[in-house]
């Protein structure tokens, strides 16, 4: 009875989920390469920069992701930015929140390299790029990709809020079902079933990863 | 004249590790550098490899002057340095260790990079380990493909930090042998070490640093066979009467 209804709404639930794994998937890419910047500069950049970067990072790492995610939204608006829509809020908020975790992966993960590498390659001769993109980062993305699988599975669980500023995802849809039908628990139960499928995979990227580096 | 050193003085905080050190180095001459535990002898091959900068002082290695923080990049590349903990590229096999900066910073074609490769390996005794991972040698092996790394670069003057030291004691004879080898060829060397034997039988001239100054120097004969200094003496004699 209950769950006829629910099947009934698949339509529903699976634009819903089209919404929340559009956005998982668009604010996965933006946070990991925003961040890993950030973690790179914050490593290894001028002193200045890091300080304002630390800045950055405690905001938004020291604030709810609800207060941000409608600061964006309506603060875009009351600053004179029109069109912001709630998608592009959405993953600009998403990007800068768990930007600032991911750089602060990166940066521990980049400081976990020993020493004697970089010594090593400035000995023979590799610029400061070069010394990251083929000594430092190859390194550092082994130690640190669990933490960072970690970070993706937060985020996908985090684009729920997206719900709040009007974005179709699977609690919206979720929620416009119980409006019609009821039974909110069956939907929402439905729906965390759906929010597991998305993380599935991530999980069981984390899982290996973890063995591989005790095996190593 | 391939080292200068002028003067040289290096803080670390409130120590200052190396109070006013002067040293040459000829061209195709082997200098080792003996001394205590925090005596400073690392330093000064650091000093001169640009891995520290001074506090004070002139330092001009292969007509570079490495004093100046304008210039003393230049440097690297020029210079091969060996280390105690080896610090090969872990992700990287023996042969791509070596190819790296052969490619990446002398930007020769993959067929040049490999030849040199299998040359500079087939000279430490490397060459069957090609396609080894660091993880997968043993110390004296890796050690071995980080002069085979260094080598590679065609390096005016080697410097070996402590080479030998984290080595089993079985494992420390193919190191020094290939050491040998290279300073039979003319290879300008500076050797930081505490193998008194080694240093003795390898070295044109033996510097004993105590306290951040240079103590005594002089052929090997001299110094471990009749030391002058005080210093020098209580030193060589801890060391050898284990």
């Amino acid at each position: 009875m209950v769950w006829a209804q629910i099947w009934e709404s698949r339509v529903q639930i699976l634009v819903g989920l089209e919404g929340t794994v559009v956005i998982s998937a668009i604010a996965l890419v933006t946070s990991t390469l925003f961040g890993g910047l950030v973690g790179i500069f914050n490593a290894r950049g001028p002193r200045a920069l890091k300080w304002f970067l630390r800045i950055y990072i405690e905001i938004f790492r020291g604030s709810p992701l609800l207060a941000q995610l409608l600061i964006v939204y309506f603060g875009s608006a009351y600053l004179g930015f029109d069109g912001v829509t709630a998608f592009m809020a959405v993953v600009v908020t998403l990007t800068l929140y768990e930007g600032a975790y991911i750089s602060e992966i990166v940066r521990s993960g980049l400081e976990a390299v020993p020493r004697g590498q970089e010594e090593a390659a400035r000995t023979v001769g590799l610029g400061t790029f070069q010394r990251l993109r083929y000594v430092l980062l190859p390194q550092a993305i082994r130690i640190i990709m669990p933490a960072l699988v970690g970070q993706w599975i937060s985020l996908v669980k985090d684009s729920a809020l997206s719900s709040i500023v009007g974005y179709s995802d699977l609690i919206q849809q979720g929620q416009a079902i119980y409006a019609r039908i009821g039974h909110p628990f069956a939907v929402l139960a439905v729906i965390g079933v759906a929010y597991f499928l998305i993380c599935s995979p991530l999980t069981m990227l984390a899982r290996r990863l973890d063995r591989r580096r005790v095996r190593t | 004249m391939i080292v200068s050193m002028k003067n040289v003085h290096k803080s670390f905080g409130h120590t200052e590790v190396l109070k006013g050190i002067d040293l040459e180095v000829d061209q195709g001459e082997v200098v080792a550098i003996i001394g205590a535990s925090g005596s400073g002898k690392s330093t000064i091959l650091r000093i001169a490899n640009n891995l520290e900068a001074v506090n004070k002082g002139e330092v001009w290695v292969c007509d570079v002057p490495v004093h100046d923080p304008k210039q003393a990049n230049r440097i690297h590349g020029r210079v091969g340095m060996v280390f105690q903990q080896f610090n090969l590229f872990p992700h990287l096999t023996a042969a791509e260790n070596v190819m790296l900066a052969l490619k990446r910073v002398k930007k020769k074609s993959s067929a040049d990079a490999e030849r040199v490769t299998r040359e500079v390996l087939g000279k430490v005794g490397m060459a069957d380990h090609w396609s080894k991972y660091p993880i997968q040698l043993s110390g004296g092996q890796q050690q071995r493909v980080a002069i085979a790394r260094s080598l590679a670069l065609e390096p005016q003057l080697m410097l070996f930090d402590e080479a030998t030291s984290a080595l089993d004691p079985e494992l420390v004879g193919e190191v020094t042998s290939v050491m040998r080898q290279l300073a039979k060829d003319g290879m300008s060397m500076m050797i930081v070490t505490h193998e008194m034997r080694f240093a003795r039988e390898i070295a044109d001239r033996v510097l004993f640093i105590d306290k951040g100054v240079i103590v005594e120097q002089g052929p090997p004969s001299d110094v471990f066979g009749s030391p002058r200094n005080e210093r020098t003496q209580r030193f060589l004699s801890s060391v050898f009467n284990i």
